[in-house]
């Protein structure tokens, strides 16, 4: 049987440059992917951009950003709530990564329509995500790297922090693979709905995955059991508010919604819970998931009127219109009273006068409402009335396994294991406590597995 | 809104699932065409279509392509309507049904013309002259005098030219656009010399499998240019009869030769190239049902090129009046059934081209 001197259990952004980078150190690197080769790399298919520091503008990045910019910008969303040395590490080694990605075949071009706003903190693949996961399976490959479908962890053999061999199932059956090194890069645990009510109860019942049924967190799971020091907890996660008629799973981007500014958000019983105009989109973007999930029946509707049709991106699925109010109420299987009342209070309040103006803070607000809309509020008052409904979307959950700065994991005992490594979704708890910014996910998986592949390949062969 | 056809229903439900995701923008003209609307009528997803190089990196760009229940599958259906879209503008209405039966059509065409010259060879000339004529001073006119070829082959090339005309008009005025600049037509046509929407925006253009290569690009250039320079080499020969006075056959170091052996070169390079790389398309992207036509005119393409090329290697030996009907009917068959094949997507993807550049600057992008 063939030797192994890096096995490495993902097929996403992390585990490709975990495996690209180890085999440049010129091991022998075995890759296994549970899921199909359509299906490959989780979270990767659905990504377009990546945010990496950088001192000056190049061809596709409108200005600079950096180390402190990005530093700070990490405190902000994640309210503090981050390893400070670790993110640090990483945002300082995400700076020759924009070099480096493009090395291994990835194209960049200038940011996508309708996402100006992240124009010079974020470089977008040509293509997207699964353009970008293409380019480092074929450089991979080229480099000798095995890629194995539909290959599952089932079991790991680790003893005193040091990893033996895994047992992998795959559709002729079971196989056990030793190898000097092991990268968990498997993503997050977000298509186990059961993991998910440990941390929100029976509201994640109602939850849509955005990604793959693939990503179950089995192996977080194994290596916890094991003595790997966990970090974060389940109820964490980047969760944005999308389209309630999207698929279980794998609605992937189209089935956002940015129109949020634009109107005013009510639940099931036809009322306001939260400032829609609090910072500007996509800033805010990911609180609403969260929000949304706090919501009765994890539910609600997006309102806004005819005026407002062409200011955000187009989604998946049509608006829910109706030329009254009362008759969307319906529609929407609300109290049209309520949902009158609402409005007109809402409209009643709003001060406005100023120009209207998404791109930034506008001051327009309203004024004596019990919860105030700070900017873009404007009075829904032309016909027809549009609604979206919206559930909690989840991209991906931070519970994982605890790294060091070589990404090697942490036993529980606080000691380092020995030939353990992890990078991407599965120790993004260490970088994002809670929050989220647009590309953060991409540059803890990049940076992580390149780290955690030239670490890896250290345990020589 | 309500389409004439399924293919179109489909190409304005994926239009809605790309418009909402947008990743592919980078790749060619199509993305960013298709967000400057939100709603599509026919006319505008025949532009969509005709400006889609079919270079199909966003197939497997895409994360919702089959099997993904969205099924987003852009090439494929963007060429069903892309082929749908040159029968329905086609003049007159009553030759359309010769799209879905081209490869037939042609096959016969060649036929019954390479058969009708051959006969007329041997009734107008004496019995001999058929294996004789390369012994003859004036080779091609002993079989065929010129006045009798120009009237013949003029009179195709302007049925040819009428007919496409007409169905290029159909086409423009279904986009609802009014006219264009000479700077549109200027971009328009660096765009389609280059082909610069055939590279998936930079990695290459796929065929077989999701590995990009810029093979297809290069057949065609082949292709392309092998028929542009057949072309100047016919009009700089009839120049010469008529304004120098000076006649075919030519030795082979003047330029009308020169110029009909590079194209001709190219016109067998170019379609062998692209036959075989059409023969290992990636079924999930490709449209058989129209390979009748799609064939049909790359192998019409090669009779001519090939023909051509034999005829200046073997235009003195007793082959010349078979190769000579077989050359004449496959340009004839070619002129005759230009309007109603794969010929017309040249145009239809400049008129495409050159909207989408009119529709970049009046938006303020070019």
């Amino acid at each position: 049987m063939k030797e192994w001197d890096v096995l490495i259990a993902g097929g996403g952004n992390a585990a490709l440059c975990a495996a690209i980078a180890a085999a440049r150190e010129g091991r022998r690197v075995l890759v296994v992917e549970a899921a199909p080769k359509f299906y490959r790399g989780g979270n990767t298919r659905h990504t377009r951009n990546m945010r990496c520091a950088h001192d000056h503008a190049t061809d596709t990045l409108t200005g600079p950003y950096t180390e402190d910019e990005f530093f700070d910008d990490l405190m902000r969303v994640t309210n503090g709530n981050t390893d400070e040395d670790l993110s640090r590490m990483m945002i300082a080694r995400s700076k020759p990564m924009l070099d480096w990605i493009q090395q291994q075949g990835v194209r960049f071009q200038p940011s996508l329509g309708g996402t100006i706003s992240l124009g010079r903190t974020n470089s977008f693949f040509l293509g997207g995500g699964r353009s970008m996961l293409n380019e480092l399976y074929r450089t991979a490959e080229a480099l000798g790297v095995e890629i194995r479908y539909n290959h599952e962890v089932i079991a790991l053999d680790i003893q005193d922090g040091r990893f033996h061999n895994a047992t992998i199932r795959h559709p002729d059956g079971e196989v056990q693979i030793t190898a000097h090194a092991f990268v968990a890069a498997s993503g997050g645990f977000q298509a186990d709905f059961d993991w998910l009510k440990e941390g929100w109860g029976d509201k994640a019942e109602n939850f849509l995955i955005r990604g793959t049924p693939y990503n179950r967190g089995t192996i977080t799971r194994m290596l916890i059991d094991q003595g790997v020091m966990q970090i974060g907890d389940a109820s964490q996660c980047h969760a944005v508010a999308i389209d309630a008629r999207a698929p279980r799973y794998d609605g992937g981007i189209i089935t956002r919604l940015d129109c949020v500014v634009l109107g005013v958000v009510v639940n099931t019983k036809a009322l306001r819970f939260y400032d829609e105009g609090e910072d500007i989109w996509p800033k805010r973007y990911a609180i609403w998931g969260r929000l949304v999930a706090d919501q009765p029946d994890q539910k609600a509707f997006i309102i806004f009127d005819a005026p407002n049709i062409p200011r955000f991106m187009p989604s998946l699925y049509p608006p829910i219109s109706a030329p009254t109010l009362s008759g969307l109420a319906t529609k929407l299987d609300l109290d049209p009273a309520t949902f009158e009342k609402t409005i007109s209070d809402f409209n009643a309040a709003v001060i406005g006068g100023k120009p209207f103006d998404t791109s930034e803070k506008d001051g327009n607000t309203t004024r004596g409402l019990e919860i105030e809309k700070t900017n873009w509020a404007q009075r829904i008052e032309t016909p027809p009335y549009y609604a979206y409904p919206v559930r909690p979307g989840i991209t991906f959950t931070y519970l994982g396994v605890n790294v060091g700065h070589d990404a090697r994991m942490l036993m529980a005992d606080g000691t380092p294991s020995q030939n353990l490594y992890a990078a991407g979704e599965i120790m993004a708890g260490n970088v994002l406590g809670q929050g989220y910014a647009a590309g953060i996910g991409m540059t803890i998986g990049a940076v992580f597995g390149r780290i955690a592949g030239t670490e890896a390949a250290r345990h020589g062969s | 809104m309500a389409h004439s056809t399924p293919a179109l229903t489909e190409a304005d439900r994926l239009m809605t699932v790309c418009n909402s995701c947008r990743y592919c923008e980078g790749l060619c003209a199509v993305f960013p065409a298709m967000e400057m609307k939100r709603a599509f009528t026919d006319g505008d997803l025949n532009h969509l279509a005709n400006l889609c190089h079919a270079c199909g990196a966003c197939f497997h760009d895409c994360q919702f392509s089959p099997p993904h229940e969205f099924n987003v599958n852009v090439p494929q259906v963007l060429a069903q309507v892309r082929t749908e879209s040159y029968a329905h503008y086609a003049w007159p209405a009553a030759a359309r049904p010769l799209f879905a039966r081209h490869g037939m059509a042609l096959a016969l065409g060649c036929v019954a013309t390479f058969a009708l010259f051959l006969l007329g060879f041997i009734a107008l000339n004496e019995p001999g002259m058929l294996w004789g004529a390369h012994l003859h001073e004036g080779r091609f006119y002993a079989l065929m005098p010129h006045n009798a070829m120009i009237a013949l082959f003029g009179a195709a090339f302007m049925w040819m030219i009428f007919a496409i005309y007409m169905g290029a008009r159909a086409f423009w005025r279904d986009s609802g656009v009014p006219g264009l600049s000479a700077l549109d037509h200027a971009n328009a046509v660096h765009d389609a010399a280059r082909l610069t929407y055939l590279d998936g925006g930079g990695p290459g253009c796929y065929n077989e499998d999701d590995a990009p290569t810029d093979r297809r690009r290069l057949w065609h250039h082949f292709t392309f240019y092998g028929f542009l320079l057949c072309f100047a080499s016919t009009s700089l020969a009839t120049l010469y009869h008529y304004l120098l006075g000076y006649s075919a056959p030519y030795p082979w170091w003047e330029v009308p030769p020169l110029l009909g052996i590079a194209g001709g070169i190219g016109l067998v390079i170019g379609p062998v190239g692209l036959l075989i790389a059409k023969k290992n398309r990636l079924e999930a992207i490709g449209t058989p049902e129209f390979r009748g036509m799609e064939y049909g005119f790359i192998v019409i393409l090669l009779l001519t090129g090939a023909s051509g090329l034999a005829l200046r290697v073997l235009g003195e030996t007793p082959l010349l009046g078979v190769l000579l009907a077989l050359h004449l009917g496959a340009v004839l068959t070619f002129f005759l059934t230009m309007p109603y094949g794969k010929f017309v997507h040249g145009l239809y993807r400049y008129l495409a081209l050159s909207r989408y550049a009119r529709d970049k600057r009046e938006i303020g992008l070019g």
